[in-house]
């Protein structure tokens, strides 16, 4: 059963300390499991409802920005680096070689320019707290030459193909701040054809 | 791209030769309602004793320092799950210490223990792994092996791992598969072939007797990986104890030399950027310059389709050892086949075929106990406990259950772990009318890899009778 609003977690960051309002967890009694064959006791069950508290960090900002239609991403800037120029997405706080901090940047023009499937999976499975519609269809985009890593999401209009050009749509209203804001359709989808909360 | 130095690719080194003593393990099933972790972990540790003809009092006598492999504590809701094993096993006051590396846990906490008998801390080391994956409802461990992923960039889109695993497959499949129906047959007589050696074996969970086309008509999970090319998700547990020379003669006659080596790579299989393929002993320079004109796409490396910490593992250990050739050096593998198109990636990645060539040794028949085109020995069999897809995938475990495999070759008493009908009977197992051996008659050398999730860790363990080593030391 989903939490009422009075029943959910919030939290605040005030003075540089966490600042809670609302139900963490919500206590439900165990129960006996018992071998049917025999009518022996075997155990009990342990249930848990946990919220659990997360900093992005330095990521917070890539994040962020897909609540308002960007794509960010970083790139390094170190004279003295041989990785010098090269663009991570996903977004590295810092450069993996050198280890300075990235300058932050928007792809999100090269994006709607070059991005294309490198590989792509159809499932119908998913996990416990799944709430994308099935079949799930994951994708890995890469861009153009400067970015020299692979970003994994989902593609929601359009059948996936090795080489596709495909477009990022963005969750600018309601979103959730997570991953879950960033998804793909391929190239000549129309606004109309996008999932609700969405736009290019 | 990705450049190593000389001193990243310095070949690591033993302060002392290590050997490997005595190995255990418990039976594998799916789930085990009424049998606590302990329970399985005393079963391991006590046929390890009963394997060098000891009591566990005695074995236990010479045990100095412990490394206990388990993956998934989320699972079992107890965090310092190895001070309870410890402690259950009547270990204490030995210093103990927990050992996580996804799928390659197991062959991490030999890893572990193999170190502290070589740089002199201990005479004598426990690794012991296990994972219990059947205290949770299905979605809700598929959510928890989700989170071996990246929980901000991965986890939330579908909350299911195959889905990030499963997209290397499909562009091996097009790649180096070229989509060919003769490439799923092939990927489909692993899941038999590993599948119908486990009905040899009391131990696996998951033995049956199956058709490429059972297979090819099994449910799919994400094209083109279908239920049968999938591995087990098992719970049970293994060990293996590791000594100095000295220490090792005290326990067993029949030591057996043990090297082994450590890779790793971005936990993030996207996040892997472009590098030129490092060389194992049996590859030349510019071997690999026209692979991606023969298989268009295919000149990414590692991209998608090979698993560099696996690569980099075979690497260390095999210079470490003097292997040269694996084909030739060694007599039997038990390899990380979590998946049918994994198993292929990895032959690739050791050397045992080229890359792009992987599916040869499949259809060569030399990955077979007996090959099935000359009925003859295969030249380096692979897998004959059932793997992953056949015996069982129970995390923590899988890497000491595959030395303890490659172990029970050597030692040439394969038949004795394998064959006891009692063993059959305490295990509720039938065992099967055709029952056969599949030991791999005069087995000098072995070798194991353990592997985790998309290929984050990885480990490369070779297993020597001491009077067969290449390498001098």
């Amino acid at each position: 059963m989903p939490k009422v609003e009075e029943e959910k977690g919030f939290v605040e960051i005030l003075n540089s300390r966490y600042k809670l309002r609302g139900l963490f967890h919500i206590i439900e009694a165990n129960q006996p499991i018992y071998n049917k064959d025999t009518g022996k006791l075997a155990g009990v069950t342990n249930p848990r409802d946990v919220t659990y508290i997360h900093s992005y960090g330095g990521e917070a900002i890539f994040f962020e920005s897909l609540s308002k239609g960007k794509l960010m991403a970083s790139r390094c800037d170190n004279e003295k680096c041989e990785s010098k120029g090269s663009i991570y997405e996903p977004f590295r706080i810092f450069c993996p070689d050198c280890l300075r901090k990235n300058t932050i940047v928007d792809i999100t023009e090269k994006a709607q320019k070059t991005a294309k499937i490198h590989s792509f999976i159809i499932t119908h499975r998913s996990g416990a707290f799944n709430i994308l519609p099935k079949p799930i269809k994951f994708i890995n985009v890469e861009f153009d030459e400067e970015v020299v890593t692979i970003l994994m999401s989902v593609l929601v209009v359009g059948e996936p193909e090795i080489g596709k050009r495909i477009i990022p749509i963005f969750r600018i209203k309601s979103p959730t701040y997570t991953i879950m804001d960033l998804m793909f359709v391929v190239k000549g989808t129309t606004e109309s054809e996008l999932p609700e909360k969405f736009s290019f | 791209m990705i450049k190593f130095s000389e001193k990243q690719l310095r070949i690591p080194k033993l302060m002392r030769p290590v050997y490997l003593v005595t190995v255990g393990m418990s039976k594998f099933d799916r789930a085990f309602p009424e049998t606590r972790t302990e329970e399985l972990c005393v079963d391991a540790l006590t046929a390890a004793a009963d394997f060098v003809n000891m009591t566990p009092s005695e074995l236990k006598q010479y045990i100095h320092t412990c490394y206990y492999g388990h993956f998934a504590d989320h699972f079992g809701d107890q965090l310092l799950g190895e001070a309870v094993v410890h402690d259950r096993l009547g270990l204490d006051p030995l210093g103990n210490i927990g050992v996580k590396t996804g799928g390659a846990t197991g062959g991490s906490t030999m890893w572990e223990a193999v170190k502290a008998v070589a740089s002199g801390y201990s005479d004598c080391a426990l690794a012991l792994g296990w994972e219990r994956m059947d205290e949770v409802p299905t979605d809700e461990g598929n959510h928890l092996i989700s989170c071996a992923a990246d929980k901000d960039w991965e986890t939330p889109l579908g909350h299911i791992y195959t889905g990030y695993y499963a997209v290397m497959a499909q562009r091996y499949w097009k790649i180096f598969g070229k989509e060919e129906d003769s490439f799923r047959n092939t990927m489909a007589e692993i899941a038999v072939k590993n599948r119908g050696y486990a009905r040899m074996n009391p131990h696996a969970h998951g033995p049956m007797k199956i058709t490429v086309e059972d297979v090819i008509k099994s449910p799919i999970v994400a094209y083109p990986l279908r239920t049968l090319d999938c591995c087990l998700m098992s719970v049970g547990s293994a060990c293996g104890i590791v000594c100095d020379e000295k220490t090792a003669y005290e326990i067993t006659d029949k030591p057996l030399r043990i090297y082994i080596a450590a890779g790793s790579h971005t936990l993030r299989v996207a996040d892997r950027r472009d590098m030129k393929i490092p060389l194992l002993p049996n590859e030349k320079p510019n071997q690999y310059d026209n692979l991606g004109k023969k298989f268009p796409g295919g000149d990414r490396y590692p991209g998608f389709t090979s698993f560099l910490a696996a690569r980099i593992s075979a690497y260390y250990a095999y210079h470490m050892s003097g292997v040269v050739d694996p084909t030739e050096d060694l007599d039997i593998v038990e390899l990380h086949d979590a998946f049918t198109i994994s198993d292929i990636q990895t032959y690739e990645d050791i050397g045992i075929r080229p890359y792009g060539e992987g599916r040869n040794y499949i259809e060569s028949g030399d990955a077979y106990v007996v090959n099935p085109h000359t009925k003859k020995p295969g030249k380096l069999p692979s897998n004959p406990c059932g793997g992953l897809i056949g015996c069982m995938h129970a995390v923590g475990a899988t890497g000491l259950m595959q030395i303890a495999e490659i172990g029970y070759h050597i030692w040439n008493r394969w038949d004795e772990i394998h064959e006891s009908e009692e063993k059959w009977n305490s295990f509720g197992r039938k065992k099967p009318k055709d029952w056969t051996s599949l030991q791999v008659k005069g087995a000098k050398r072995g070798l194991a890899i353990s592997h985790a999730g998309v290929g984050s860790h990885v480990t490369c363990t070779i297993l020597m009778n001491p009077n067969n080593l290449i390498k001098e030391d």
